[in-house]
């Protein structure tokens, strides 16, 4: 019998134990007529099944979490060489025999011994662990069978339980979510011993490279932040310049001034357009728009030699621009931000509009007057997480804006973005304690306060804006 | 069934009372009939005047088209989709309907306040300050203050907000808010004012005040209020209609109205006895 197996029996004598629970309180309604149970018979059949289930099922679950370490730990007690071991030795070790344990294979090596004992006490662990669940199911059945009767307040207590389940479920999300952050954070800890907070936050320039070999060439690591700080605002920054008007005036268009018909056939298309992979996004930066900027770059400095201008004659002109990006993520954006703003506009009660035009205001006067002010808050927010998101954003970025680290106000030049170098330094071969590596979690810290602390801001601007209308 | 619906038809056909009046009325209404998405209509051929510098109240049971007719009187209906109309409305003698009539600055001359005071999100002044700022009816910011101290004046607000007038209007009780509603439409300087249930969301003295201010306010405007309030009818208004069922059944001077009913709708009505 394997753990699922188990899970799936429990979940049967779950849905069984209901159908008792419910009999026995049908069998009081039959004598009182009915009249006198304080809630519904299927109260008491939901109560006696979670009574049932949960103490087993929460038992069951937190054993198996466990079980695997503290039967290694035994091993270990078990076995004086084991307890020689180094900390990373032990834990070579360890794994390899939790792998013989699974594959049983036939040599002698002292890991092999290990392996047996330490399926041994894995299968100890299975077997009391089904018998306290068991034991607990029956436990909890009885407890609640035998307290049905007419006065027992099923639906209350069932209400409470209830309460209780959807209260762990929120905790586990939230518990994952400090858990990431956690490793984020002493990853990032570990790194700041190696390179000064200072050089990181201040420094400008960026190699990651270290000569792994001491004949290889190759530098020795410089971890100064900024450019990449720097390319992620830049970036976001071209791409709200040109969402934010976009998608604000498009949303006005549709929630005011549109009518229903065509509302009817823009809203799934931009629903649509939301759902595009920002991998497509990608490659048409890179292919489509990229070079179309590309060329603009080159006709700005044709324009310039012949003119004499000096900025443009002397234009660094790429393939890969941070222009390039910003328009597209822009156009990436652009949904969002509609969707978004034409939610807060007509959340703006009609009493407004109609206040406005019975004072002999156009519709456009009412709406610049009237509705954007008013939905203003609610709007900001949305830029707000739409940044947030320009931020994240990686994909479009890998693909056109290249991971040169270039500090430059010229938006026709390769730039990275903190996303970007994240993605390079840590896929190809890697050792998980290079500073290099440790540069990643760095920087996913650093995204992640940042988007944190614009999430936090946009969420109250919203719900301030909320209130407003209560 | 069917013949009580004839019935009814025949007793609804034609307005008894005084519907129109001797002299040149403010507003006039002939043949009014309002349908909205073509196949139902809320309004039945209501002929009505609308004496100048007095207030017309306008009362019936829920449903019988109040608000659809006052909505015509300055053209909010066009913002409703679907919504028509068809007859002849004329203010002093010009039909509002027509083609030169821009409905825009219509709205100016005939304003309108709600049943549920609806200030704008913005500081009590720019409330106020809000229509003419639009229409340029001052030149000058210290115009502008005086053309919002006048409105409020009039609307009895001003002791009560003249040291507060940056702060947000939505922050007023809902009396005060809705006398800012109406002196943002004063502010405007229209010559007939709508009103759709005015009080129905105050509190007796809130009530109280505002009728007293709509007594003021008769003689420099003309009124039209919505009312589903027997007495506030009684007690503000000059004259007074009866609609059922989108029709006007009755219109007379209001103490006649409330003495002396000619229709048999109408007595049920204000005796109480209408189902
Ligand atoms: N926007 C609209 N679209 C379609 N029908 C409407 C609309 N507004 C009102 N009606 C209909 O027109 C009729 C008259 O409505 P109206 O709002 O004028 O009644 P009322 O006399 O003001 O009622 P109340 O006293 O409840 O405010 C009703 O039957 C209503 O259903
Ligand atoms: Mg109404």
């Amino acid at each position: 019998m394997s753990n699922l197996n188990f899970f799936i029996i429990l979940l049967i004598i779950a849905a069984i134990v209901f159908f008792i629970g419910q009999k026995k309180a049908y069998s009081y309604s039959m004598f009182n007529g009915g009249a006198k149970l304080h809630s519904l018979p299927n109260y008491y059949g939901y109560l006696t099944t979670l009574w049932t289930f949960l103490p087993a099922f929460g038992v069951f679950v937190i054993w198996s979490f466990f079980e695997s370490n503290v039967s290694s730990m035994l091993t270990i007690s078990q076995f004086s060489e084991l307890q020689q071991l180094s900390v990373d030795e032990l834990s070579l070790a360890l794994n390899e025999i939790k792998i013989l344990a699974v594959t049983n294979s036939s040599s002698v090596s002292i890991n092999n011994q290990a392996a047996a004992v330490y399926s041994e006490y894995l299968n100890h662990s299975f077997n009391l662990k089904i018998l306290v669940s068991v034991l607990l199911a029956l436990l909890g059945f009885f407890y609640t069978y035998l307290r049905i009767k007419p006065t027992m307040q099923a639906r209350n207590s069932v209400e409470k339980l209830i309460v209780y389940v959807l209260f762990t479920c929120a905790l586990i999300a939230i518990f994952t979510t400090v858990g990431i952050i956690f490793s984020v954070l002493f990853e990032s800890i570990e790194f700041f011993s190696q390179v000064s907070i200072t050089e990181f936050f201040f420094g400008t320039h960026w190699s990651p490279q270290i000569a792994i070999r001491e004949d290889q060439v190759g530098g020795s690591g410089s971890f100064g932040a900024v450019p990449l700080f720097w390319g992620t605002i830049f970036i976001s920054f071209i791409a709200m310049i040109i969402a934010a008007p976009l998608g604000l005036i498009a949303a006005i268009f549709l929630s005011e001034y549109a009518t229903s018909q065509v509302r009817a056939i823009i809203k799934p298309i931009l629903e649509i357009l939301a759902g595009i992979p920002t991998v497509v996004y990608g490659f048409f930066a890179a292919l489509t728009v990229g070079p179309l900027v590309r060329d603009f770059g080159y006709y700005l400095r044709e324009i310039g030699i012949n003119l004499d201008i000096e900025i443009l004659a002397n234009l660094t002109v790429s393939t890969e621009s941070v222009l390039a990006v910003g328009l597209v993520m822009g156009m990436m954006i652009v949904p969002f931000i509609l969707s978004l703003s034409d939610d807060v506009i007509l959340s703006v009660p009609n009493a407004m509009r109609d206040g406005s035009i019975a004072l002999g205001a156009t519709k456009s006067e009412t709406v610049w007057r009237v509705i954007v002010p008013a939905a203003l808050p609610g709007i900001v927010g949305g830029f707000l997480l739409a940044i947030s998101r320009a931020i994240g954003e990686t994909m479009i970025v890998l693909m056109a804006a290249g991971v040169a680290a270039n500090l430059t106000a010229n938006p026709m030049n390769v730039v990275t973005t903190i996303t970007t170098q994240i993605v390079t330094l840590l896929t190809g071969d890697q050792e998980f304690d290079s500073v290099k590596t440790l540069a990643a979690f760095a920087l996913g810290l650093g995204l992640f306060v940042t988007t944190l602390i614009l999430n936090i801001i946009a969420l109250h601007v919203v719900k301030k804006y909320r209130e407003q209308y209560e | 069934m069917n013949n009580n619906k004839v019935e009814l038809d025949q007793q609804l056909s034609e307005t008894v009372g005084k519907p129109l009046i001797n002299g040149t009325p403010k507003i006039t209404c002939r043949d009014v009939n309002v349908f909205y998405n073509q196949d139902s209509q809320a309004i039945f051929d209501v002929n009505v005047d609308l004496a100048k510098n007095q207030i017309l109240a306008m009362i019936g049971p829920s449903g019988c088209g109040k608000s659809t007719l006052l909505r015509c009187l300055n053209r909010m209906n066009d913002t409703i989709d679907g919504c028509s109309i068809t007859g002849k409305i004329s203010l002093d003698g010009e039909d509002i309907y027509s083609n030169d009539i821009d409905p825009v600055l219509l709205r100016a001359k005939v304003g309108m306040v709600f049943q549920k005071p609806n200030p704008f999100p913005k500081s009590i002044y720019d409330n106020v300050a809000y229509g003419p700022r639009l229409h340029g009816i001052a030149t000058n910011n210290s115009e502008l203050d005086d053309v919002v101290e006048e409105s409020l004046i009039k609307a009895g607000l001003w002791k009560e907000t003249k040291d507060r007038l940056n702060k947000p209007g939505t922050g007023l009780s809902g009396g005060q808010q809705q006398r800012l509603c109406i002196a943002r439409t004063i502010a405007v300087r229209p010559d007939v004012i709508l009103m759709d249930e005015p009080t129905s969301a105050l509190d007796p003295i809130a009530t109280a005040t505002i009728e007293e201010l709509m007594h003021e306010l008769k003689s420099s405007y003309t009124i039209a209020v919505v009312t589903h309030s027997m007495q506030q009818a009684a007690r503000i208004s000059d004259r007074c209609s009866y609609f059922h069922l989108g029709r006007l059944v009755e219109v007379n001077d209001t103490n006649i109205v409330f003495t002396n009913p000619e229709h048999e709708l109408t007595e049920n009505y204000i005796t109480g006895r209408f189902g």
